[in-house]
């Protein structure tokens, strides 16, 4: 049981990726892979501020920035310099590495003893229900964040600058200003979960972000599949599907582990899941 | 409203595709005016139009708009004179946004697109008000994708959001060519009681004599960038469908 709660809170956690690729991929119609980059980021800016003892809203405040400066970066390099979206990602995503690891120090960072996020208040006594809670209401209020944002005025513009960039233009619309905060806020949500993995998991690691679009891809391919098939145009429910994506996802994962799949095999597992979850409506469509 | 003097635009400059769309052209439109553009393609036309949009900036000349010098001036700034109706109907809206969220946008262009919700009940029925004089039954479907109405009565819903916001200027780029005869005729008359509702100054690209003929009270004929002919006034108004038709002879 405790098994699939862990699986349930790593779910939480990648709620952020998650969100963030919601709005790079299905919003801007980016495909941003600046994700492995600002998730390892948001987790070692965590993980050094703890270690130097910081206040809580100190470190989100500085993961956020840090994410969002960095997803700034590809939108600049994407929109000024003209260049592929794709490769402005690689481009920040590789030399975040290096960043990731001079902010490091070493290659691995324990918390163990830290008083983290998961530890300021004890609503439950046991460790990992108490951690529930906590996530539950931190990723709520993200959801009920972003819900707002998209139903503002900015928020319309925002998702119709992914729809038809010569409209919104036409409408007063600076696309390429719209684009870098879009690429900003996906990329603070990021940041985010690497903030809420290194404080759940009691460490930080260079490596944990590698393949981690995946996390993110996947969720929301998830919830787009249910949001189709169930011809969803609410906003809310779609956020909703978004953050449920991440977790149903982390649950294929875990049940595969506990079928005795091969841990090694966890990425081609992964991969296949992927694909299965895109291919198979398509498949089923030529059918009928 | 709109001076244009000497301007030129040249496309791909020192290829062997080089080419000249608008050449020393000096142009002025005064308020109200409601001017037709005709010319084959390749003329110059809709580069015309696009250079009072901005969404392409002339090598040299200069532009006014309203008394401004817009010269260098990129179209999202250029929004808070014009309104614009593209040739494509997709293009004029976008398609997974509803009704509702559309009008919203285009409640704001010549504003800040801020972080409150605007879109609230009394701007709902507006819209709804609004859409009901088009007499198309659209008035009911106000939080439906717009991506799933019909060309023809996405270009009228365009036309409606253009007036949506203070507009001085309507740019309508072949509004028409992707329409039906009747969406077509539609469109057209919408436009046209639109463009005297509100005294707006308008520029109509047609490929379409008859509309070229019917509407409008000034019209010119582009051929190789310049402006071939320019008839307004009394000139337009008597201006036979079979002399149109010899201007392509």
């Amino acid at each position: 049981m405790d098994f699939y709660l862990t699986a349930l809170l790593q779910g939480l956690c990648f709620a952020g990726i998650a969100f963030g690729i919601y709005i790079s991929m299905k919003i801007f119609n980016i495909p941003d892979i600046t994700t492995d980059g600002s998730y390892t980021l948001g987790g070692v800016v965590t993980g050094m501020m703890l270690t130097h003892s910081q206040p809580g809203y100190v470190i989100l405040s500085a993961v956020l920035l840090a994410g969002a400066l960095a997803g700034a970066l590809t939108g600049i390099i994407h929109t000024k310099l003209k260049i592929n979206a794709l490769l402005a990602g690689i481009l920040v995503m590789t030399a975040l590495y290096s960043v990731n690891l001079s902010i490091l120090g070493r290659s691995n960072l324990p918390l163990l003893s830290m008083p983290t996020l998961f530890s300021a208040v004890n609503f439950l006594t046991n460790a990992n229900q108490n951690s529930l809670v906590i996530l539950g209401l931190f990723v709520l209020a993200i959801t009920l964040l972003i819900g707002y944002l998209l139903k503002t005025d900015f928020g319309i513009a925002m998702r119709a600058t992914g729809n038809s960039e010569h409209m919104i233009r036409a409408l007063g619309v600076n696309t390429d200003r719209m684009k870098i905060t879009g690429l900003a806020l996906a990329n603070a949500l990021t940041a985010l979960s690497g903030y809420l993995m290194v404080q759940l998991q009691g460490f930080a690691d260079i490596s944990m972000g590698i393949g981690i679009v995946i996390v993110g891809l996947g969720s929301v391919i998830i919830a787009e599949t249910i949001i189709n098939w169930l011809q969803i145009t609410s906003v809310w429910l779609s956020l909703i599907l978004v953050m449920a994506g991440a977790v149903i996802f982390q649950f294929v994962l875990a049940l595969t582990l506990d079928i005795g799949v091969d841990a090694n095999l966890l990425k081609l597992v992964t991969a296949v899941f992927v694909l299965l979850i895109v291919g198979l409506p398509r498949l089923t469509g030529r059918q009928t | 409203m709109i001076q244009l003097s000497n301007i030129y635009k040249t496309f791909n400059t020192g290829k062997p595709n080089q080419v000249t769309a608008v050449n020393n052209v000096t142009l002025n439109i005064d308020t109200g005016d409601f001017m037709v553009v005709v010319g084959s393609n390749g003329s110059g036309k809709t580069t015309l139009l696009n250079l009072i949009a901005g969404n392409i900036l002339s090598d040299s000349g200069s532009i006014t708009i309203d008394s401004h010098n817009v010269t260098r001036l990129p179209e999202y700034k250029r929004s808070k004179w014009i309104a614009r109706i593209f040739q494509n109907p997709l293009t004029g809206t976008a398609a997974e946004l509803s009704i509702i969220d559309n009008f919203r946008l285009a409640a704001l262009r010549t504003q800040a697109k801020s972080l409150s919700i605007g879109k609230n009940d009394k701007f709902k029925t507006l819209v709804r008000d609004k859409i009901a004089t088009l007499g198309m039954g659209l008035e009911d479907k106000i939080e439906q994708p717009i991506g799933t109405l019909s060309g023809g009565q996405r270009q009228a819903l365009t036309l409606l959001m253009s007036v949506m916001d203070t507009c001085k200027i309507l740019l309508l780029d072949e509004p028409t060519a992707a329409l039906d005869p009747r969406s077509a005729e539609n469109v057209l008359r919408i436009a046209n009681n639109l463009i005297k509702e509100y005294k707006l100054t308008a520029i109509l690209v047609t490929h379409n004599l008859k509309d070229a003929g019917n509407y409008g009270s000034r019209i010119i004929q582009m051929g190789e960038g310049e402006i071939l002919k320019d008839i307004a006034g009394t000139g337009k108004q008597n201006l036979k469908q079979n002399e149109l038709y010899d201007w392509f002879g």
